[in-house]
């Protein structure tokens, strides 16, 4: 079952109940599926809805992708393994080498993986029967912006020196010195605040709105068409703009995944770069 | 119930749990990934970019080795070219030498051919002139004879005038042409007179 098609029910339910309700727009319940297997670990409570294994399914899908295209890599590429040396050329050389410089070959890996795993749960918000990206909740998003931060942090204080880092990220050179009473909070906040809670929130916040878009054309088009009056001439249209906000949705899933990795890109060139 | 649930739900506050599993997730993503895949690639990189350049490695060392022969095959040819001047000049010089040779020796043979044939000539006048003169003397005695009435031969030839009036004659002759040939010249009218 899904998603939609759950929300449909709550929709047709309710309804039922209430009799003339109109339309019942989704609401964020959305992304609270029932969890389909529950347990209590250390204290720590685990739900696993959905929406857990479309994660671990989109994880083991890539992983399974990228390891049967180099399982025996050839000179000349097959068209699984050119697919998949693209996608690692682009953040290699394109992300790791151009943003970052000679030094950002180190974090290709990273930024690789960061970009694959982005990449294939964004996919999943377009797979019938899926229909969600695991990146619309935020505590995935979430967790990559905190790998980020603290990732950018260290190599800072690595490759800086803790002083001249923490210095510089306060001090910005080149301020004056009766600015830095506006400039020195904001450069903190900034750097070790609010950088790590924009990449997730932009990451999850696109998911979320792609998905609810998707939800509202779609449950739209189904209550256009069951209303029962005129209004049915309305579906097809709705059900046009859920097809095309899928095509836009597919936009998103890249340019999110390519954003993501590009802005930690530039966060880890700030690190590994004394500031100017 | 789900009415109930969705007013405890705040999308920005994640549960524990779910963090967990990202963490998770993420990790053996990047676990497998860093440790397996990229590191083949990066293999993968190196041994497209070494085949390529290997292939151009391959064919610089062949042109150069082309280039190599090439250098040879003309300093060879150069070397056959000035073998081959010096060859011709070698057969010039001794050409102009056989040509000197010859000469010389067609000179020294025609010098002998004259001096022979003077020889010869001098040897026939000698001769010629010596019968002549025998039969000059016979035929100047016959003739005196025959004028004066009465053989003069036996006195003639003991007198041995006949002889000395052409010695006379030639002593004359000598003296007036400047060499003997006009004394010769001079003498013949005389004879066939």
């Amino acid at each position: 079952m899904t998603s939609s098609a759950l929300a449909l029910v709550n929709v047709l339910a309710a309804e039922g109940a209430e009799g003339d309700s109109g339309f019942q727009s989704p609401t964020i319940e959305e992304f609270y599926p029932e969890p389909l297997v529950s347990f209590s670990l250390l204290g720590v409570d685990f739900e696993f809805t959905r929406i857990t294994f479309i994660l671990f399914f989109a994880t083991a899908l890539i992983l399974v992708l990228l390891v049967t295209a180099m399982r025996r890599p050839g000179i000349v590429p097959g068209k699984l393994q050119w697919l998949a040396e693209s996608g690692y050329s682009v953040v290699r050389d394109g992300i790791a080498r151009d943003v970052i410089g000679p030094k950002g070959l180190p974090f290709a890996p990273f930024l690789g993986s960061l970009f694959f795993f982005i990449l294939a749960n964004n996919a999943m918000s377009i797979v019938p029967g899926l229909q969600i990206s695991p990146m619309s909740k935020f505590a995935f998003p979430l967790v990559l912006a905190v790998f980020v931060w603290v990732l950018y942090n260290y190599v800072g204080i690595r490759e800086q020196g803790a002083a001249k880092y923490f210095k510089d990220a306060a001090i910005p050179p080149g301020v004056p010195a009766a600015a830095l009473i506006l400039v020195t909070p904001i450069e903190l906040l900034q750097v070790f605040v609010i950088r790590p809670f924009t990449l997730a929130v932009r990451l999850f916040a696109n998911m979320f709105a792609g998905h609810m878009l998707l939800v509202v054309f779609s449950l739209g088009a189904v209550y256009l068409l069951q209303v029962g009056n005129f209004s049915v001439i309305f579906a097809p249209f709705s059900l046009l703009m859920a097809i095309i906000m899928t095509f836009f949705e597919l936009l998103v899933i890249v340019l999110q995944a390519y954003v993501f990795t590009v802005l930690t890109a530039t966060y880890l060139n700030g690190a590994v770069e004394p500031a100017h | 119930m789900n009415i109930l649930a969705a007013e405890a739900h705040n999308p920005l506050i994640p549960p524990v749990g779910e963090i967990i599993v990202g963490i998770i997730a993420f990790g053996i993503l990047y676990f497998v990934l860093a440790k397996f895949v990229f590191p083949q690639m990066e293999k993968t990189f190196v041994a497209r970019r070494e085949a390529i350049e290997g292939g151009i490695e391959r064919a610089e060392d062949m042109q150069a080795e082309a280039k190599a022969a090439l250098d040879q095959y003309r300093a060879q040819l150069a070397e056959a070219r000035t073998e081959a001047a010096q060859i011709r000049d070698a057969a010039r010089a001794e050409g102009q030498q056989i040509l000197e040779e010859l000469r010389t020796q067609a000179q020294e043979e025609s010098a002998r051919i004259v001096a022979r044939g003077e020889e010869q000539l001098a040897a026939n006048r000698q001769q010629v002139v010596n019968q002549l003169r025998g039969q000059i003397g016979q035929l100047a005695v016959d003739l005196a004879g025959r004028v004066v009435g009465e053989s003069l031969a036996e006195d003639a030839r003991r007198s041995g005038t006949v002889d000395r009036f052409l010695d006379q004659l030639d002593g004359m002759s000598s003296a007036t042409a400047g060499d003997g040939r006009g004394g010769a010249s001079a003498y013949v009218p005389q004879g066939e007179r």
